[in-house]
Parts: structure tokens; C-alpha cells; sequence
């Protein structure tokens, strides 16, 4: 192995363990979800408040999004260009279009004063989701950023393996969000 | 919103209101800071201090700073404690003492929470990031530029709890800050968020810190040197950043759920609306039972370095070793339990904590015997970092034993949260993880700084803190004992308390003394370290890597990186007497030095004194801040540099002509 | 000073500083080692037993340690030097499998002792049991006796002999309601009910303290426990029910009110819900037709971060 290689193998590594992390932290995040989701101080629950339908194209979105940052990073590996920045592109509008979903979700449980301080499920609903979309948005920001860098400087190595870390980022998140679909919506709706 | 409220705030004039006690603090903490500032500016080092140490990217330089602030932290605890010992012992009947009750449970809250994560977890972070990449044959960890992170947010938390002395008050809640008490309703000033959000900043500083070394261990080891031949003390710190790993997300969570309670006005843990306090104390303690195995596993590993080596012996039953931390690392997750018998939570589930927990004593017990029957059959010589060993062997012992006592769900309802459950964890800490770091400190200082420590003041530092300690923690099991409960601000006198306060008053004086030929023995160590340099790189007739090196290292700490076959590799070279080959030297890979770590700390700063004070445009700009650094950082393409073999090759030739 | 003669002094030192604890430890005021009531002996026998189990352990533990740094100082020439031994199963074995057979009467025990000692479980009695509400407050604690119609603050009497049920609860931040000499603590917790059971087994004064800090308040939690007779017991009853003061909403609300240092007061207590009422506040909306502003402290409008400029 090239020196260059095994570092980047030691950045992966370094990442996957920082994904671990991560696991903890929602874990963590769901459990809280797990003791509280039926603590609504005598105000209504999940199953009165979710919309199946909504959360399902919501879902679908960011599945979608998964594959298409899949297919990006097939585009990247033949050091397709623009093909990678199309896919890569397309992956950010889809997951844009979820986080936008996702806030009007907010904004209106909201709006009909189902906020985060009214009582202890909305408060662990509002984290648990909520914390999933800014990593959401992180990951945005950071495709955003390397769009450009592709843009102006192609595929060297070390935008290759940074567009790795990304996508195991946006995979990971597209995991998480599928444990949030099931425990919290799919469950509610029962 | 006035302009005033918009810029500060709810800061006011009122938060610089203090006792007098305070404004001593305030006034020492201060003298302090000016004089060093003063003397950097009279020797005329801040381009130096700049240059070699703040914006350093080695490990070496970054294990030392984290050890000299810990330091530092430890005398403001060991301020703590004389208040503490001062007012337990004099606030009798009619007498308030010193303290009113309110700075009192401040003073022991800061007290429990700096010697924590400000001394215990620096000093640990400081030891590891000196010894563990010279132990493995790596030039540095995995991530440079993260290690330097992660000091200065280790830092930032630093300054933060102590801008909390001046500008406002800290939290009184205790080290871990239980809601009810903690949330807004029983709590509504600023100490609670001032603690939340220097642990917030400090601890992603540790988890960051656990990813690099986790990494560092798996990924970066000398070639040979499989798992099973990796010394004790890697070993240790593999499993110890595990647990950082899998335990500081916890805390992340738990901390940002209080937070949101108190700044948004969430229920997470409120008495009403849905909040559930039990589940703070369950997460809090999730986290805080591996965060004491975090601070001992290194510890242990230190002691297995040090008996070995002053045995002159391979240290016994290597392998048995192994599992014991790998029982310790994963049991450590099963056991959170016990912090609470008292909660609850039925005789089944605290039956079954409780034997968890005693089952956890198992593996740590074996260590011991180990140790001992490494030192069977050895040539032992007892230089101080033995003196540690054996000190710790007593009290560890002994801390043990009253935690099997409390194991006993039964048991622990009547010793919970009295001064025999304080006397317990304060022997473990003190008897285990400070008693190791100091240990390791002594042990690798000439590593380091290229001479040894003067032996006599480390002596008799030594007995201070062991007696010292007896002295001071006997009394308190015995008033455990005698139903005292712990954090009284008063008690009557009908109770029988006081000689034994003021007892233990006495040993905590003792401690204090012999942190005095602590310093002590720093300074006479500096002036007299021309009669006691390390020239060889290998004071101790050590068995590992990293005395095979210079002492101190250069900065790429192995000109050729090493090869290894078996345990205690450099033993085992000395053993063979055979000459190593003559090197041949290639171009090294350095990474460069960064200012970002500092600028990210500065902006975290910004950032938790903005949320404790609710100043929202601060608050923006130390998060926009912190953003920007890293992507300054992520842009930059200045990030590396090489030395070239002609450069090493001057290095190493400069080395083999003064050893 | 010679090694042997340090190690001498040591020894002597453990030795005798052991027999002092001991003897000290009889005395009146080491609450735990003075159990009055069988909870308190139970638990404090579990404790002796714990620890002289552990010696079992520790005493060689040290022994060894002392023993072996003696004989293998580097300056002991005649020691025998195996610096390659670093291996020997059936050493392992002894050292894995004593303690862990410890460990493993340590767990039965511990299964054992936690069923029995469940502070929820009821003391089996012929006398029948004497329920108490506990109820912390910043900073004292309010006893309700439901079936006696009467509340106290700070004070605790009750009949020798009986098993008294205690259902403990908090309006304040978390505190722990402990009475030493008769056994163990339970945490008292708002919106919840705790159980403890305790028995007094002799007549005497006990002291009782919280055992969790609640606030600045939280030292001077201190009541006073009376075992005594069951005819003075009825006697104190009796003149409890006399006193002017009855524990209604509004009073109710005015106690809970911080306050430190109380002295002790009694009540009349006809309001069979204000128990339930304080644990329930917390659990739901309370819809009652009298304005029962229970405490001052139930807010509805948490105050936090001032929200009027940031867009939510």
C-alpha cells in the first residue's frame, strides 16, 4: 500500500469509528424517545398527530437519495466527472426536498401548538427527528462543498476518498432514518 | 428588547457580585494568569510558546500541556477541598462556618466536576498522548490535527468553568446535576448551564480524542506488533478509548437534553408535563459508570509498565490480563445500576445490577494477583513509581471492599449518598486512577524531558498522600457509618461528627503538603537536572519501544520505524546483545502545525458563555466560528510537510554523540 | 530504616488502627452498627457478613503483597530470579476461581437479600400496618396519617411493633427519605409514589434525615422519629387532631412554600386526596372546580430563553 492509500485507509477507519459514535449518540436519543413517546400530559399522541402518507413520501425521498449517492460514487470510481456531479446533484435536491418536508412537518405541529415544549413525547419526537435532520443538513452543506470542489478541480484522491466519507455519512443517515420510521412513525400509527 | 438586553443578555453588574471568598479565588486565579503572562513577555517566548507548543500537532508537546493544566486544575480542587474540610468541620450547632449553604454546594459541585474532567481525565489524556504512539513504534496518532482539537476543547472547558468564578456562579447541583434540582423551575440561574456547557465542550474534546486513539492503536502499530504483543498499557488504552467511544455520546445526548430543557423550554427531565427525571439519572449514570473505568483502565496499565519493569520480570499471565480488561471494558456497560438501588426500581432489576457488580470485581482482582506474582520472583527496586504501586495495592484494595458492600443492593440503601459512599469512590479515584497517573508521570518523565525526577521529594510526597489520605478518608467511612449523609453545609452536634471532620480536615492538610513537595520536586528536578540527565533514553531498564528512543524523542519520534517479534521488545533486544543494523533513512511524512485547534476552542468559548447568558448573537458567531475554522481547515492544502533523510540522518548522528 | 522494619511498622499500624475502628465503632452514635428495627439489623448483619467475606480475599491480598516486595527486593541477592516465568495455570486458576466463587455466594446472597429487603415489600406482622404519606418539601417533611386524619412536619411518631407503610413522594426537587436506625433509604420523587416499609422494634428516638441534595435548604431536612407505645402513641394522635391547623389546599400551599429549619407543626388533615392530588398535579392537567393553586410552584409557562426574537 502507497503511504497516500494507507492514510486513507486510516481515514476511513477513523470515520466508521466516529459513525459509531454516532449510533450511540441516537441510540441514546431513542431510547429517551422510548420512555417519554407516551408522555403527552393529557394531550394527543404520535397516532393522533403523524401522518402516514407524508412520512412515507418523506421516506421514499430519502431512500431514493441513498441510490442516486450510490450511483454517484460508481460515477466517481470511473472518475466520471460530470456524471458524478449529475448524481451528486440530484442526491441534494432529494435530500433537500426531505429536510424541506421535514420542517413544514415542524412548522405546522407547531403552528396547531404541538411544540416542542408542550410536553415531554413532543419534546423527545422534536429532538430525535429534528437531530436527524441537521445531521441531514450537515450532509447537505458538506455535498454542497464538495459539488464545487468537483467542479473546479475534478476527482484527485483526495476529494475521491472525502466524497467516500460523504456517502457513508448519507448512508448511514438513510439507516437511522429508516430506525426513526419504524419506532417512531410506524409504531404510532398501530 | 433594549440595546443593553440584546448585547449582554441577562448578564448584568449582579453577576460580578460575590463573597469574599470568591473574590480571593478571583483575585489568586488572576495574579496567576498575569504573572505567567508577564514572565512569557520578559523572556520574550511568545513567538516560542506560539511555534513550539500551542499550535503543535505532536503528541509529545500535547501530553505535556495537557498535564501542566491539569496540574493547575488540581490545585484549584485541592482550594476546593480546604473549604470543604473547613466548613464541615466548623459549621456545628449554632455556627454557619465559613460558607453560606448556597457557595458551599457550589464549591463541592466544582470540586467533584473539575478533579473529574478537568485533572483525572486531563492527566489521563496527558499520559496517554505521550506514551502510547512511542509504545507502538508510531511517529505520531492517527489524526494530528485532531489531537490539538481536542486539547484546546479539554481547554475551552477549562476556561470556562473557571470564567464562572468571577462572572456569575457555578452550579450547585453536585458533579453530575440531578434534575428536578438542575432544570429551571429549582435552578434558574446560570451555574447549572455554565456546568453543562464546559463538560458539553470538554467532553466532545474526549470523545474526539477516544476516535484518534482508538484508531492510532488498531491502525498504526509497528510492524509485528500484533495485538498480543502490544504492551499492557496500549492494551489498557485500547480498551479505555472504547468505552470513551461508546460512553461520551451518552453524555453528549444527556447534557444537550438538559440543555434544551432549560434554554427551549423542553420537557425532557421537568417534575411535570411529561418530563421524566429517572431518565436523566439513567442516561447520566450510563455514561458515568464507563467514565470510571475510562480513568482506571490507564491506570492499570500504567502499574502492569511499572511492576514489570522494577521487577526486572515479564509482567505474569499476559494473556489472563487481556480478558481481564476485556471482561472489565465490556461489564463496565452492565452495571450503571448501582449508582441508584434507591430509586426503585424493584428487587429484581437491583438484584441484578448488584451481581453484576460484584462479578465486575472479579477481573479487577485478578490484575492484582498478577501484579504481585510479577513481582514474585523479581529483582524488584523500589523507586517511586513502585511506592505508587504499592500505596495503590492498600487503598484499592480497601475501596474495593466497600464497593462489594455497597454492591449488596441491601447494603447500598443505607450507605447510599452518605460519607461512606464518598470515602469509597474518593479511594478508588485517589488510591486507583491518581495514584497511577502519578506513578506514570514519574515513570516516563525522563522520557520526556530528557532527566529524571528528584527521587527523595517523590518520597516523601508519596507517604503524604498515603497517609494523607488515610488520614483524611478513614473518618469519613466511619461517619458513613454513624449515618452522615454527604454535601451537609451543617449538621448539629448532637450527632458526634466534628472531631472526625475535623480529623479528616487534618489528612486533607497532609495531602496538601505533599502536593507542596510535589511542586517541590519539580522545581528542585529543573534546577538540578544537569546531574541527572537521561542520556542512554533508557533510565529504568525498560522492556518497551519507547525507551528505545532518545530522551526526549525527536520530534518524528523514530528515525526508522521499528520491526517487532515479541513481547517487550526492547527487552528482548538488550537480551540478545545484538548490535541493530545501520539505519537507513528515508524522507518522513510530519504534519504540520495549526492555529485552527486554538480559534475552534476560542468560538466554543464564545459560544457556551453566550448560551449560559443567553446572548444570541455571540452565540452565532462562536457557532459561524467554529464552522469557518473547519472549513478553512478542510480547504487547506498546507496541511503536511517532509523531512528530508539527509535533515534525520544530521538528527540521529547529533543523538549517538552525546549518548 | 531497614525495609523489614517498615513493613513491621505497617502491619502494626493496619493492625491496630483495625482494632480501634472496631472499638469505636460500638458506640451509640454509629447509627448503622444500632439498628432498632429488624430492616436496619437485617441490613447491617448484610454488611458485616459483605466484609468479613471480602477479608477472605484481602488479608492474603496483603499478607502477599508485603511478603513478596520483602523477599524480592533487589537487595535480597539469595532470592531466586526467574525473570522469563510469567505463566502458571494453576495459579490463574486459583485467582479466577476464588473470587469468583465469592462473587457467586456474594450473588446469591444478593438475589436473596434484595427480595427480602425490597423496601416495597410489607413487613409480615401480626400487628396491622400503620400507612404514612411522605411528602418532601423545601425544605422539611410533611407526614400525612390518613387513617388518624392528622399531618405533622418535622415529626414522626409511631407505634412500636408495627409495620408502618410509608408512600413517599416529593413536591420539590428529588430528596431521600432515610431513617438510619431503622433501615434503608428510598428516593422521593415528584409525580411518584415510592414505597418503604420500616419497623421499629424498640421504643426510642431515631434521627431521620434527606439523603439527596434538593437545595440550599437541603441540610436542615431533619426530623425527629418516636417509637413509642401504642398508648402514647394514640395520645399523641389525639392531640395532634386537636391543633387549630388543617391541612387543606390553601395551608397545604402556603408549607410548601421554601422554607427552612421548620419547626414542628401539626395539622388536622380531613382531605383524604391531598396526597394523590400532589403526586397527580404532576401526571396531568388538574381540572378541579375551586381554584386549588396547589403551589407556586407548578408553572405552566416554564421560563426559559427569551423566545420573542428568535423565530421558532
Amino acid at each position: 500500500m502507497t503511504h497516500e492509500t494507507e492514510s486513507q485507509e486510516v481515514q476511513k477507519f477513523g470515520f466508521w469509528a466516529y459513525l459509531m459514535t454516532d449510533c450511540v449518540l441516537f441510540a441514546s436519543l431513542f431510547a429517551t424517545y422510548a420512555v417519554l413517546h407516551n408522555n403527552t400530559f393529557g394531550g394527543p399522541s404520535g397516532h393522533d398527530l403523524f401522518s402516514m402518507p407524508y412520512v412515507l413520501g418523506e421516506t421514499f425521498i430519502l431512500l431514493v437519495s441513498s441510490y442516486t449517492s450510490g450511483l454517484a460514487m460508481l460515477a466517481v470510481h470511473k472518475q466520471a466527472k460530470n456524471q458524478a456531479l449529475a448524481w451528486l446533484g440530484t442526491t441534494f435536491v432529494l435530500g433537500a426536498t426531505f429536510l424541506i418536508m421535514e420542517l413544514h412537518e415542524f412548522s405546522s405541529l407547531i403552528h396547531d401548538g404541538h411544540s416542542f415544549r408542550t410536553n415531554g413525547f413532543l419534546s423527545s419526537y422534536f429532538t430525535l427527528v429534528g437531530t436527524h435532520g441537521l445531521h441531514i443538513t450537515f450532509g447537505l452543506i458538506w455535498m454542497a462543498v464538495l459539488m464545487v470542489q468537483v467542479f473546479k478541480k475534478g476527482l484527485p484522491p483526495k476529494t475521491t476518498s472525502r466524497l467516500t466519507l460523504l456517502n457513508m455519512f448519507w448512508h448511514f443517515l438513510d439507516v437511522i432514518w429508516i430506525f426513526i420510521f419504524t419506532l417512531v412513525y410506524l409504531m404510532a400509527a398501530r | 428588547m433594549t440595546l443593553t438586553h440584546f448585547l449582554f443578555g441577562r448578564l448584568t453588574l449582579a453577576a460580578f457580585q460575590h463573597d469574599f471568598i470568591v473574590y480571593s479565588g478571583v483575585f489568586s486565579m488572576f495574579g496567576g494568569i498575569i504573572t505567567v503572562l508577564a514572565v512569557i513577555t520578559y523572556f520574550k517566548r511568545w513567538k516560542w510558546l506560539w511555534t513550539e507548543w500551542l499550535t503543535t500537532t505532536d503528541h509529545k508537546k500535547i501530553g505535556v500541556m495537557y498535564i501542566i493544566v491539569s496540574f493547575v486544575m488540581l490545585l484549584r480542587g485541592l482550594v476546593d477541598v480546604a473549604l470543604i474540610r473547613a466548613q464541615q468541620a466548623t459549621s456545628v450547632g449554632s455556627s454557619q462556618g465559613i460558607l453560606t449553604p448556597d457557595h458551599f454546594q457550589q464549591i463541592f459541585s466544582a470540586h467533584g466536576t473539575l478533579m473529574i474532567f478537568f485533572v483525572a481525565m486531563g492527566l489521563m489524556f496527558g499520559l496517554i498522548n505521550l506514551v502510547v504512539p512511542l509504545q507502538i513504534g508510531a511517529r505520531d496518532v492517527a489524526f494530528p490535527f485532531l489531537n490539538n482539537v481536542s486539547f484546546w476543547l479539554f481547554f475551552a472547558g477549562v476556561v470556562l468553568i473557571n470564567i464562572s468564578l468571577p462572572i456569575g456562579d457555578f452550579s450547585g447541583a453536585g458533579w453530575l446535576a440531578y434534575p428536578p434540582l438542575s432544570e429551571l423551575q429549582f435552578s434558574p440561574g446560570v451555574g447549572i448551564d455554565y456546568w453543562i456547557w464546559c463538560l458539553q465542550i470538554a467532553g466532545i474534546g474526549s470523545l474526539i480524542s477516544g476516535i484518534n486513539f482508538l484508531v492510532t492503536i488498531l491502525k498504526m502499530r509497528a510492524k509485528g506488533m500484533s495485538l498480543m504483543k502490544m504492551p499492557m498499557f496500549t492494551w489498557s488504552v485500547l480498551c479505555s478509548m472504547i468505552l470513551v467511544v461508546f460512553a461520551f455520546p451518552i453524555l453528549t445526548v444527556t447534557l444537550s437534553l438538559l440543555a434544551l430543557d432549560r434554554t427551549l423550554g423542553m420537557h425532557f427531565f421537568t417534575s411535570s408535563f411529561g418530563g421524566n427525571a429517572m431518565m436523566y439519572v439513567n442516561l447520566i449514570w450510563a455514561w458515568g459508570h464507563p467514565e470510571v473505568y475510562i480513568l482506571m483502565l490507564p491506570a492499570f496499565g500504567i502499574f502492569s509498565e511499572v511492576v514489570a519493569t522494577f521487577s526486572k520480570k515479564r509482567l505474569f499471565g499476559y494473556a489472563s490480563m487481556v480478558w481481564a480488561l476485556a471482561a472489565i471494558t465490556l461489564l463496565s456497560f452492565l452495571v450503571w445500576l448501582h449508582h441508584f438501588f434507591t430509586m426503585g426500581a424493584g428487587a429484581d432489576v437491583n438484584a441484578f445490577f448488584g451481581i453484576m457488580t460484584m462479578v465486575i470485581a472479579v477481573p479487577t482482582g485478578v490484575k492484582v494477583f498478577n501484579w504481585l506474582f510479577t513481582m514474585y520472583k523479581g529483582r524488584i527496586t523500589f523507586a517511586t513509581p513502585m511506592l505508587w504501586f504499592l500505596g495503590f495495592v492498600v487503598l484499592f484494595t480497601i475501596g474495593g471492599v466497600a464497593g462489594v458492600m455497597m454492591g449488596l443492593p441491601a447494603v447500598d440503601f443505607q450507605l447510599h449518598n452518605s460519607l461512606f459512599l464518598v470515602a469509597h469512590f474518593h479511594t478508588m479515584i485517589i488510591g486507583g486512577a491518581v495514584f497511577g497517573y502519578f506513578a506514570g508521570i514519574t515513570y516516563w518523565f525522563p522520557k520526556i524531558t530528557g532527566f529524571k525526577l528528584n527521587e527523595r521529594w517523590g518520597v516523601y510526597a508519596f507517604w503524604c498522600w498515603l497517609i494523607g489520605f488515610v488520614v483524611a478518608f478513614v473518618p469519613l467511612y466511619i461517619l458513613g457509618i454513624m449515618g452522615a449523609t454527604r454535601r451537609l453545609d451543617h449538621y448539629d452536634p448532637s450527632q458526634g461528627w466534628q472531631g472526625l471532620f475535623i480529623v479528616a480536615g487534618v489528612g486533607a492538610a497532609i495531602i496538601m503538603v505533599g502536593v507542596g513537595f510535589q511542586i517541590l520536586q519539580i522545581v528542585v528536578s529543573i534546577f538540578q537536572r544537569k546531574q541527572n540527565l537521561d542520556l542512554t533514553g533508557d533510565p529504568w531498564d525498560g522492556r518497551t519501544l519507547e525507551w528505545s528512543t532518545a530522551s526526549p524523542p525527536p520530534f518524528y519520534n523514530y528515525a526508522v520505524l521499528p520491526e517487532v517479534s515479541e513481547r517487550d521488545p526492547f527487552w528482548v533486544q538488550k537480551q540478545s546483545g545484538k548490535t541493530p543494523e545501520k539505519p537507513v533513512y528515508k524522507d518522513i511524512h510530519m504534519p504540520k502545525n495549526s492555529p485552527f485547534g486554538m480559534f475552534i476552542a476560542l468560538f466554543a468559548v464564545m459560544f457556551g458563555f453566550a448560551i449560559v447568558w443567553h446572548i444570541l448573537w455571540l452565540a452565532i458567531v462562536g457557532i459561524l466560528g467554529i464552522m469557518i475554522c473547519v472549513a478553512l481547515r478542510l480547504s487547506s492544502d498546507d496541511t503536511d510537510y517532509y523531512v528530508s533523510a539527509a535533515e534525520v540522518a544530521k538528527i540521529e548522528t547529533a543523538r549517538k554523540v552525546v549518548a | 530504616m531497614k525495609l523489614s522494619r517498615k513493613i513491621f511498622l505497617v502491619l502494626s499500624f493496619i493492625v491496630i488502627f483495625a482494632l480501634v475502628l472496631f472499638t469505636i465503632t460500638r458506640g451509640d452514635n454509629f447509627a448503622l452498627f444500632n439498628p432498632a428495627g429488624q430492616i436496619a439489623l437485617k441490613e447491617r448483619n448484610l454488611m458485616i457478613f459483605t466484609l468479613l467475606l471480602s477479608l477472605v480475599v484481602v488479608i492474603p491480598v496483603f499478607v502477599m503483597t508485603f511478603m513478596i516486595a520483602w523477599k524480592y527486593r533487589a537487595q535480597n541477592t539469595a532470592a531466586e530470579y526467574k525473570p522469563d516465568w510469567d505463566n502458571n495455570v494453576f495459579l490463574e486458576t486459583i485467582w479466577w476461581g476464588i473470587p469468583f466463587l465469592i462473587i457467586l455466594i456474594l450473588s446469591v446472597v444478593a438475589w436473596r437479600s434484595s427480595h427480602e429487603l425490597d423496601p416495597s415489600q410489607a413487613i409480615v406482622s401480626s400487628k396491622p400496618a400503620l400507612t404514612v404519606e411522605v411528602v418532601a418539601l423545601d425544605w422539611k417533611w410533611l407526614f400525612i396519617y390518613p387513617q388518624q386524619h392528622m399531618a405533622s412536619v418535622n415529626m414522626l411518631e409511631i407505634p412500636q411493633g408495627t409495620p408502618i407503610n410509608f408512600k413517599v413522594t416529593s413536591d420539590a426537587p428529588m430528596n431521600s427519605f432515610w431513617i438510619p436506625q431503622l433501615g434503608g433509604q428510598i428516593y422521593a420523587m415528584p409525580g411518584m409514589t415510592t414505597h418503604l416499609h420500616l419497623i421499629a422494634d424498640e421504643e426510642g428516638i431515631y434521627q431521620g434525615a434527606s439523603a439527596n441534595i434538593s437545595g440550599s435548604g437541603f441540610a436542615g431536612m431533619k426530623f425527629t422519629v418516636k417509637a413509642t407505645s401504642m398508648g402514647e402513641f394514640s395520645d399523641w394522635v389525639y392531640q395532634a387532631q386537636k391543633s387549630s391547623q388543617t391541612l387543606d389546599a390553601v395551608s397545604y400551599t402556603k408549607l410548601a412554600q421554601p422554607s427552612e429549619n421548620n419547626a414542628v407543626v401539626y395539622y388536622t388533615a380531613n382531605d383524604d386526596n391531598l396526597y394523590d392530588t400532589t403526586v397527580m398535579k404532576f401526571m396531568m392537567q388538574m381540572q378541579s372546580a375551586t381554584p386549588t393553586q396547589v403551589t407556586s410552584y407548578q408553572d405552566s409557562t416554564t421560563p426559559g430563553m427569551d423566545m420573542s426574537n428568535m423565530k421558532m
